[in-house]
């Protein structure tokens, strides 16, 4: 199936052919096969989405396409990628070096950290017109002030000479892209370009790119892991599985009837509401575990030589909140909205002020010492299980540190009993104690960071965006084990994430949160139904990639 | 030779296995820390290997160990009550002779003795006696040699460990606490690393007897800092990661978080510097030797065997040998410390 679609294509139209590329890495255990003989093509002013979950290889295709990639380290064996009919993998250095940035261009995922914080963005943007087209600084500077209006940067006269610390992520992003545009490129490569970035920049930057690529027309490579976002803008897409396309095809075809088995997988992992109906309901009754009052946490910077003139910013301003026994509280928000900070000041792990009462006692006022004990009953899973679990511990050590603080009554046999009972609880095997985290996928790791607070026996977890990092198959399984836990044990959780398929499928009640305030809250159903405010709203639609409301927020 | 594992072996090895393997990989670093640790293990028997004294002499139907037990002279049918000097010729006959017999070590020097039956004047070119030549005062140059690397090795070990202990203590006190502990700490160490070493050092030469202990405890009151400023920036970066914040709210206490959590994962620029700490303390006391403010004056070092040699210039044996065994030293040193920067890289798969 996959020849045909080569062979089908004119040759003429498509300005980039990637023909069996194999791409390996040389290491340690020997060369890893990293891509496996994967064929694709791009035509002229097409999006061409390239989908895949991490470690699918998809990314060092997109790299390989510019020769980023450490020769020295890997190999390319007989594969070829011609681009305007010359094989890229067998210019020279000299030569690729002119069709990066000039004929190809490239954004990254990572806004923050792909521009260099020590130029002014002007000069950034100015770079590639100088080495590429031999631009004076003068034309220069005009044809990058025209590209940064064109990519909706306000004022860009004035932000010329600014710096890149001095911009938000999606105006970062957009710093990228007029960079990437700067010498009309033919071909534009998309690489993860609005993972970072909240979701309503999320579908500005989207739209800005599709609009550019009508206006340049440039075909654009976009990779990515969100079905839903390929949906909506590509026009065909190679869906990658360990470095194999197990499926290729135009997006309203592949999406409509799915041949391969991974990608009828992928589809289907899309979270559902778990939450039975009328259970909502149910729980009024429950008694109020956490109620947190008048809850304020401002971050001060002072500046200038005596500190007079002071900088506040409000994290947390004046928020009420409770959380019944065994509900799930969303809280969403876009970063920056206060929601991690509200959480960790529920928890005492941030100071702040306001009145907090768990399970009847007020534990606002305890020192940390005082609050020790009391710490096995709300307990914390971070977003990155990669960050989370201590690269030098093993399984048995990690899961079994709070027994020992809080359990010490239990034996070195107890202890290891209860740490394997727990292990099967969350889905994973016992016999893996004496493994360490590296061993793990991010799944995995996140099963056990589960497995580490569960075995507590806690009233209440804090889940801080605990599925964001995951892919997105395993990302459901993860609510579902959650879920069931829930049920068991009868564990309330406060849920924050930005993400709001996923609290649509877990959440009892949802608050929506922005600049550390509450700015609507109630039943998931209704919000999700009939939101109130202007701000759901938005960031309803803008998640959801809703079509109809394109204008809008273009607009 | 580098050894490939299958993809499941590898995963399976902790996190300090899979440095180690990547150690292994690099060969000159590898084999260095070999050739390193051999001859330092050689040196810890110099006694045995470089001594004025036979290992064992069988006198009359009788064992006697001179390395152990002090004889006089009489005990070989000699003449005086005194200490025997076994590399005295009459001895020597007197030991050997008559179904006597008595083995000598491979250098018949220990780093004191002199040679007072040498028939050049000293310093003396090497010869058969000598095989490394003598010094000034016609002490053997092999003995002072060995005997030198080893003090050097024992004491450059003794001062790195010092100074890791201290600089990994206060290091992660500054960077765990942080705020006003990290700041007066941080000002301190300013304060103290900006005292001039040298001259200190020269005025505690002259108040003090000099002795290895006191420069210990000198050049230890100075060498942790610079560590302490890598753990400190290490545990800085650490203390925020979520693991730490997992710990700390399960209720973990700081001493545990600090050296359960931390340390562990704080240990790469520490185990990056030893083997480059080592050969700076070598270099410490060599320098020191060389210009007179080191050990006291019989003590066998390599310094002093510099400094020597810079006041016998023609006397190429002294120099050029102690030259060959410090460079030999410090280069091996620094294969081992770049083979272990890249191991504890883990950007090398």
């Amino acid at each position: 199936m996959k020849k045909d679609i080569v062979d089908n294509n004119n040759t003429e139209s498509s300005i980039l052919e990637v023909k069996d590329l194999s791409v390996s890495f040389h290491t340690l255990a020997g060369n890893i096969n990293v891509v496996r003989d994967i064929n694709f093509s791009v035509d002229c002013g097409e999006t061409m989405a390239l989908v895949g979950e991490s470690g699918s290889g998809k990314s060092v295709t997109a790299m390989s396409i510019l020769r980023l990639h450490d020769e020295e380290k890997m190999d390319y064996s007989s594969s070829s990628i011609f681009f305007k009919g010359h094989n890229l993998l067998d210019v020279d250095e000299s030569n690729i070096k002119k069709v990066r940035g000039s004929e190809i261009s490239m954004i990254f995922q990572e806004p923050m950290t792909s521009l260099n914080p020590t130029f002014t963005v002007g000069s950034q943007i100015m770079e590639p017109m100088i080495i590429h087209k031999g631009m004076s600084k003068t034309a220069a500077k005009k044809r990058a002030i025209d590209l940064m209006e064109l990519t909706g940067i306000p004022e860009p006269h004035y932000r010329f000479d600014a710096f890149p610390h001095l911009l938000s992520g999606g105006q970062r992003q957009r710093m990228m892209i007029a960079m990437a545009l700067a010498c009309e490129p033919k071909l534009l490569i998309a690489d993860e370009p609005t993972t970072a970035l909240d979701v309503t920049v999320q579908l500005q930057i989207l739209m800005l790119l599709e609009k550019l690529k009508k206006d340049f027309s440039m075909a654009v490579l976009m990779i990515t892991h969100d079905l839903n976002l390929v949906k909506r803008f590509a026009d065909r897409v190679c869906v990658m599985q360990e470095g194999n396309i197990v499926e290729q095809g135009y997006v309203e075809a592949l999406f409509a009837k799915p041949q391969h088995p991974y990608t009828i997988k992928l589809l289907n992992s899309e979270p559902e509401r778990i939450i039975a109906e009328g259970e909502t309901q149910a729980l009024q009754d429950k008694r109020k575990l956490l109620t947190g009052q008048n809850l304020k946490c401002y971050f001060s910077s002072s500046k200038g030589f005596f500190k007079r003139t002071k900088n506040t910013v409000k994290a947390v301003d004046n928020i009420d909140l409770y959380l019944r026994e065994g509900e799930t509280l969303g809280i969403v928000g876009e970063s920056g909205s206060g929601k991690s900070t509200l959480g960790r000041c529920l928890l005492r792990l941030e100071k702040c002020t306001g009145e907090i009462f768990f399970d009847e006692k007020q534990i606002d006022q305890l020192t940390h010492t005082a609050l020790r004990p009391l710490r096995k009953e709300f307990q914390i899973v971070f977003q990155d299980p990669y960050s989370s679990l201590s690269p030098r511990m093993t399984i048995e050590q990690i899961v079994g540190e709070g027994l020992l603080i809080h359990f010490p009554q239990l034996n070195k046999d107890q202890r290891r009993e209860k740490i394997k009972q727990v292990l099967l609880e969350v889905g994973l095997e016992d016999n893996i104690l004496w493994r360490y985290p590296h061993e793990f996928s991010g799944g995995q790791r996140q099963r056990i960071a589960i497995a580490r607070v569960v075995i507590l026996e806690p009233k209440l977890i804090l889940l801080d965006e605990p599925t964001s990092a995951l892919d997105v198959s395993v990302q459901k399984q993860v609510l579902i084990l959650l879920r069931e836990l829930q049920e068991r044990h009868k564990i309330s959780y406060l849920f924050i994430t930005h993400d709001l398929k996923v609290i649509e499928a877990v959440a009892h009640r949802i608050m929506v949160m922005k600049d550390g305030k509450i700015i609507e809250t109630g039943e998931t159903e209704q919000i999700f139904k009939n939101p109130q405010k202007t701000y759901t709203q938005n960031l309803l639609t803008a998640s959801l990639f809703k079509n109809e409301t394109d204008e809008k927020i273009s607009a | 030779m580098a050894t490939i594992l299958s993809n499941e072996q590898l995963v399976n090895l902790s996190p300090s296995q899979r440095a180690w393997m990547r150690f292994k990989n690099n060969r000159r670093g590898y084999f260095s820390l070999w050739i390193f640790v051999i001859l330092f293990l050689i040196s810890l028997f110099a006694e045995v290997i470089s001594n004025d004294k036979p290992l064992i002499i069988q006198y009359q139907q009788e064992y006697f160990f001179p390395l152990f037990n002090d004889y006089p002279e009489t005990s070989f049918g000699g003449d005086f009550v005194t200490m025997t000097d076994y590399n005295d010729p009459y001895i020597i006959k007197k030991i050997t002779e008559k179904g006597n017999w008595a083995i000598y070590p491979l250098n018949n020097y220990s780093y004191d003795s002199i040679n007072y039956f040498a028939e050049i004047p000293n310093p003396a070119r090497p010869s058969e006696q000598n095989f490394l030549g003598t010094d000034d005062r016609g002490r053997d140059v092999l003995a002072r040699l060995i005997y030198g690397f080893r003090l050097s090795v024992i004491f450059a070990l003794v001062l790195t460990a010092i100074g890791v202990l201290i600089g990994i203590i206060v290091g992660s006190i500054q960077g765990y606490y942080v705020g006003k502990v990290d700041l007066v700490a941080q000002r301190l160490i300013e304060i103290w690393s900006s005292m001039p070493e040298l001259y200190l050092l020269i005025i505690f030469a002259s108040i003090f007897k000099p002795s290895i202990a006191l420069l210990v405890v000198l050049l230890s009151l100075f060498g942790w800092m610079g560590l302490s400023d890598y753990v400190r920036a290490e545990f800085l970066r650490g203390r925020n990661l979520d693991y730490v914040q997992a710990a700390r709210s399960m209720g973990v206490s700081n001493t545990s978080i600090m050296f359960k959590h931390l340390l562990p994962n704080s240990m790469v620029p520490v185990l990056t510097f030893l083997p480059f700490r080592i050969s700076g303390a070598i270099l410490a006391l060599t320098s020191l030797d060389y210009l007179g403010l080191g050990v006291p004056p019989s003590t066998p070092s390599l310094g002093e065997l510099l400094s020597q040699g810079k006041d016998n210039i023609d006397a190429w044996w002294l120099s050029m040998t102690t030259f060959s065994v410090l460079v030999g030293t410090l280069v091996l040193l620094i294969f081992i410390g770049e083979a272990l920067r890249e191991a504890l890289d883990t950007r090398r798969g």
